[in-house]
């Protein structure tokens, strides 16, 4: 080491300095190449074979794709992902941008009552589930609860109803993430320059259009952020369902992950389970790609 | 001071534990399962005690949930990696899909040594043979077509106990006009598929059972009969709770217990939790055959399959296991506990309740003609693949106010087909 180090004319030190970087990197690249992308290209390869019950390499082409296109159980839970996490978005949005633009207005205990908001997001979606699958029930929660207080006409039975079930599943959702989506929002109309709205304000303008006009379309990157987060969100929820219906009643309530979980470990049928997973990387691509690409042109032009 | 020194001496005793018991063991057998619950778990610790004093170590792997589901991803994944335990919780035709893929050990010593062949009925010996051999030892038989009914409920309403599904019906009307819940039960898909099954054996009878389930005959999948289990499924669900959704088995059969239902349509595991209450089989609590079932009997046979090892002492400990498992004492104590039948057929059977010994009696009759039919529910009869298959149609036809029976088995026919 010494010998080299003479030779170079540069200390070891200079040398370590210059690896230690990629030396620390090294673990974690390696984690995430083999563990992220390598599972995602065995995943792939997986939905176009015969794989049942443990994996195979027998070539079918895409007869797994066929058989999903031909399930009904995987419809059901791609039009509930639709509804669902368009709902969850845009409920989620509207929520969290209100609770913002209120806790903006510089009242008195916005500390406390900011925690109080952001607190759902610090749980569990599994604690999350639990809780409103109990206060949703139609024998033991709000249904009882108002009953039980003379409104006997009351009737909340939306959790075992199977054509409402997925907007409890909405419900529970917007209330831990809306909290989340505000203190994104708060930030960002923290930076909005006081100057602007006072220029506003000497205009003439009313406080709801120097909002509507003026700062939330400066926060278009902050909608942005949110809108990505919410929609991985909505589309890797998987512990929400399993906790508050479990896909229930009948499958009614079933999303793309759920149904990708119960293929490919529980059922035995791993190549269909591999096609569904697949399907769902390219749902999230399609969302995500136009983004980037917009994101990293717009740096180029900077 | 006193108590850092005695916690002190208890972690270092502790420590210590793991160490004698690898320094003093011969061989070691490692058993994944899912008897987690509070009988269960007792079932099993005398099974480990038996082992134990046979001089091996026993490594529990239990892992809970999903019905075995959890279990079995672990098994996999262990399999795959090529270290397998040395049992495993594993039933039905599951059996035979590990001994393709080659991962099962031949137990022909332990079974010959000690005359499995004599002991088990033939059908359950079946099930536990991949090519000819025994790769797997029984644990128990459970009966998954019973009807638990609550006496002292059926009494306040004038029911009489049901032996037809006419008088089920009948029952079932005069519990809901005294304000009982007529039938608990709980809205989950095996819980759905349990009744489903229950109603083609009393529609269909064994052989039209056997058909539908085992053979995956097309014509009777599809024909007037199978429309009218669907039509008889959806009458039923109009006396069960509309707020089932989701709910355990357990907590339905707690509602028969308490006296706020009348009925519930379960297998034999039942048995435990109106045990765990304090109740006396015959006395508080009546068990029958689902109506139209009798002298039929649905089992469900719960079963540890034994995997390749290496190690010659640990492979004495696996033999061990499989010698215990048949044993007079755990069987007893094991099928106690789970409410089920022993698979050795020369018990004493004057140390089980009433139903335990009309299981018994009724198994028997079974046996000599069609009877004797694998449960569907309970991955018996098919594939997982298709059993989930069938799980998606019943479970959505028995939820859906607007579901027609005639759509229906034609869905379950081609959801069928595409599962095969």
């Amino acid at each position: 080491m010494s010998t080299v180090a003479t030779i170079n004319k540069a200390s070891p030190l200079d040398a370590l300095q210059r690896w230690l970087p990629k030396l620390v990197l090294a673990p974690s690249m390696l984690i995430v190449l083999v563990g992220f992308y390598g599972y995602i290209l065995w995943t792939f390869v997986l939905s176009f074979t015969n794989s049942s019950f443990m994996p195979s390499y027998k070539w079918v082409g895409l007869a797994q794709y066929a058989r999903l296109m031909e399930n009904d159980r995987w419809w059901v839970a791609s039009k509930n992902l639709l509804l669902f996490g368009g709902m969850f978005i845009a409920i989620s949005l509207v929520i969290g941008v209100l609770l913002a633009i209120l806790l903006d207005q510089r009242i008195r205990r916005e500390g406390f009552i900011r925690t109080i908001y952001l607190y759902p997001m610090a749980l569990s979606m599994i604690v999350t589930g639990t809780a409103w699958k109990w206060l949703l029930n139609p024998g033991l929660g709000l249904d009882k609860m108002l009953r039980d207080w003379g409104w006997e006409g009351f009737r909340l039975d939306w959790l075992v109803d199977p054509d409402r079930v997925v907007y409890c599943l909405v419900i529970a959702a917007v209330w831990q993430a809306s909290g989340f989506v505000m203190a994104l929002f708060l930030a960002g109309l923290r930076g909005v320059d006081q100057s602007i709205i006072r220029a506003a304000q000497v205009d003439g303008a009313s406080l709801p259009s120097i909002y509507l006009r003026i700062v939330l379309p400066s926060l278009r990157p902050v909608f942005f952020s949110a809108l990505m987060i919410l929609a991985h969100i909505a589309i890797k929820s998987f512990d929400l369902v399993a906790a508050m219906t479990a896909g229930g009643p009948g499958y009614a309530s079933d999303l793309p992950a759920m149904f990708m979980y119960s293929f490919t470990f529980s059922r035995g049928q791993m190549g269909m389970g591999s096609a569904s997973a697949i399907l769902m990387l390219g749902a999230i691509l399609s969302i995500l790609v136009p983004y980037l690409y917009s994101e990293l042109r717009n740096k180029r032009h900077d | 001071m006193n108590a850092i020194n005695r916690l002190a001496a208890v972690i270092s005793l502790a420590s210590l534990l793991p160490l004698s018991a690898v320094a003093a063991a011969n061989g070691m057998v490692e058993v994944t399962h899912w008897w987690t619950s509070g009988g269960e778990a007792a079932a099993v610790k005398t099974l480990k005690e038996q082992v134990e004093k046979d001089g091996f170590t026993w490594k529990d792997n239990a892992v809970a949930g999903g019905g075995g589901a959890a279990a079995m991803t672990v098994l996999k994944s262990r399999a795959v990696a090529g270290n397998p335990p040395g049992a495993a919780q594993i039933k039905g035709p599951d059996i035979q899909e590990w001994g393709a893929l080659g991962l099962l050990t031949e137990l022909d010593d332990v079974s010959r040594a000690n005359n499995w062949d004599a002991l088990l009925p033939k059908k359950v010996a079946q099930i536990m043979q991949y090519d000819g051999h025994y790769v797997a030892v029984p644990v128990n038989i459970h009966r998954v077509n019973w009807l638990w009914i609550n006496p002292q409920v059926f009494d306040k309403a004038g029911a009489k106990v049901p032996t037809t599904l006419d008088e089920l019906f009948a029952a079932a009307d005069k519990l809901k006009a005294a304000g009982f819940i007529p039938l608990a039960h709980g809205g989950q898909p095996w819980q759905d598929s349990t009744v489903f099954e229950d109603l083609v054996l009393s529609i269909l009878g064994p052989q039209g059972y056997h058909k539908a389930f085992v053979e995956l005959d097309e014509d009777t999948l599809t024909g007037a009969q199978m429309v009218k289990v669907f039509e008889t499924l959806k009458r039923l669900g109009t006396y069960m709770d509309p707020n089932r959704a989701g709910r355990d088995w357990n907590i339905a059969a707690a509602e028969v217990i308490n006296g706020k239902a009348g009925m519930q349509i379960m297998g034999d595991w039942a048995k435990s939790e109106w045990t765990a209450a304090g109740k006396v089989a015959g006395k508080d609590y009546q068990c029958v055959a689902f109506p139209g079932t009798q002298g039929s009997f649905a089992y469900n046979i719960d079963s540890l399959a034994m995997f390749k090892l290496k190690n010659e002492n640990d492979i004495k400990a696996q033999n061990d296991l499989a010698k215990v498992a048949l044993e007079p004492r755990f069987q007893t104590v094991f099928n106690q506990n789970k409410g089920s039948l022993p698979v050795r057929q020369d018990m004493d059977m004057s140390q089980f309740d009433a139903c335990t010994q009309k299981s018994a009696v009724d198994f028997k009759e079974a046996e000599k003609g069609d009877g004797l039919q694998p449960s569907m529910a309970h991955n018996m009869a098919t594939s997982l693949a298709v059993q989930g298959a069938i799980f998606d149609v019943v479970t959505n036809f028995f939820n859906d106010p607007k579901a027609d029976p005639a759509t229906a088995v034609k869905q379950l026919n081609s959801a069928i087909k595409s599962a095969k």
